[in-house]
């Protein structure tokens, strides 16, 4: 593993085998760390009532993704959580969050009554689901056939993404395409809809 | 005690789970937007620790072509809200009920 020998982890599993507790490796404990993270930071992202402290709250959360990819090998996919998700997207989200303004708070009054606790009762119902499903070999396989180290390095990745899965590639580059023609179309057409009295340059 | 694969995806269901008790509960466009984007990090973490177990490196492929499509789904939809803002003065989906019948 990669922060095996990381001294501060390898103190703490001294510390543990000295009070006879049970054998912590340096990634059980940057993997606990990091889980209470990244919950913290989700239940700060539904739970704000401004939406800059939602959008730092899902920060927390896509950095500590990051590590847990880092733990589980994915370099490069590390690298790229944190290029894309912690800083592209999530500039995106705050531009929009100050353009939209950030004063007006939510208002908390649901329109049907019930919808909270509904929704708070669905959720944990389906946490259990998931959670009772991923412990039964019917749903998740049998598991644990190891087939070696995965190394996610730079190389490897681009080997199999423009040897095996080129075309898949080449049609994400399209989706890309697209959606930037639709950004561009929907800014385009949205001053008309509001009222023509300006009269703005768009044509029929 | 070491962390095998399972953990991170009991972690991602959790994760998981917020974001759709987000979505349920917040009226707020944006805030529903980000809860999307949280419940795909938590699919992105299980394709990564299956990857691992497994041994295949398509897990991490995957996450690079959810990313992607992520990055198109918010260009999108954020361009989306803030046509509707501009049109409404709101980022609140309880009213846009404009379809109501």
């Amino acid at each position: 593993m990669v922060v095996g020998d990381l001294d501060l982890a390898s103190g703490i599993w001294h510390l543990a085998s000295r009070h006879g507790g049970a054998r912590v490796t340096a990634e059980t404990v940057v993997f606990v760390i990091f889980a209470v993270v990244s919950v913290a930071g989700g239940l700060v992202m539904i739970g704000a009532r401004n939406p800059v402290y939602s959008a730092m709250g899902l920060l927390m959360t896509m950095f500590s993704m990051a590590v847990f990819y880092v733990l589980n090998d994915a370099h490069f996919v590390a690298a790229v959580q944190v290029i894309i998700y912690a800083g592209a997207v999530m500039t995106l989200f705050l531009f929009v969050i100050m353009l939209i303004g950030v004063d007006r708070d939510e208002d908390r009054t649901e329109q049907i009554p019930f919808q909270r606790p509904l929704a708070l009762v669905l959720g944990a119902g389906f946490l259990a689901l998931v959670l009772i499903a991923a412990r039964a070999a019917w749903v998740t396989g049998y598991g644990l056939f190891s087939g070696g180290e995965v190394n996610g390095t730079i190389e490897n990745v681009a080997d199999e993404l423009f040897g095996t899965w080129l075309i898949p590639f080449q049609a994400t580059v399209l989706l890309l395409t697209i959606a930037a023609v639709g950004t561009i179309a929907l800014a385009q057409f949205a001053p008309r809809a509001r009222g023509s009295a300006e009269g703005s340059g768009v044509s029929e | 005690m070491t962390v095998t694969p399972g953990w991170y995806m009991a972690l991602a269901a959790v994760l998981f789970v917020i974001g759709a008790t987000g979505i349920l509960v917040r009226r707020n466009a944006l805030v529903m937007f980000m809860s999307i984007e949280l419940m795909l990090n938590a699919v992105n973490l299980t394709f990564v620790a299956a990857g691992r177990q497994i041994g295949l490196i398509e897990g991490q492929l995957s996450v690079l072509f959810v990313m992607v499509v992520a990055a198109a789904e918010v260009t999108v939809g954020l361009a989306i809200i803030v046509a509707v803002f501009r049109r409404r003065s709101t980022a609140s989906v309880d009213e846009l009920a404009g379809m109501r019948g």
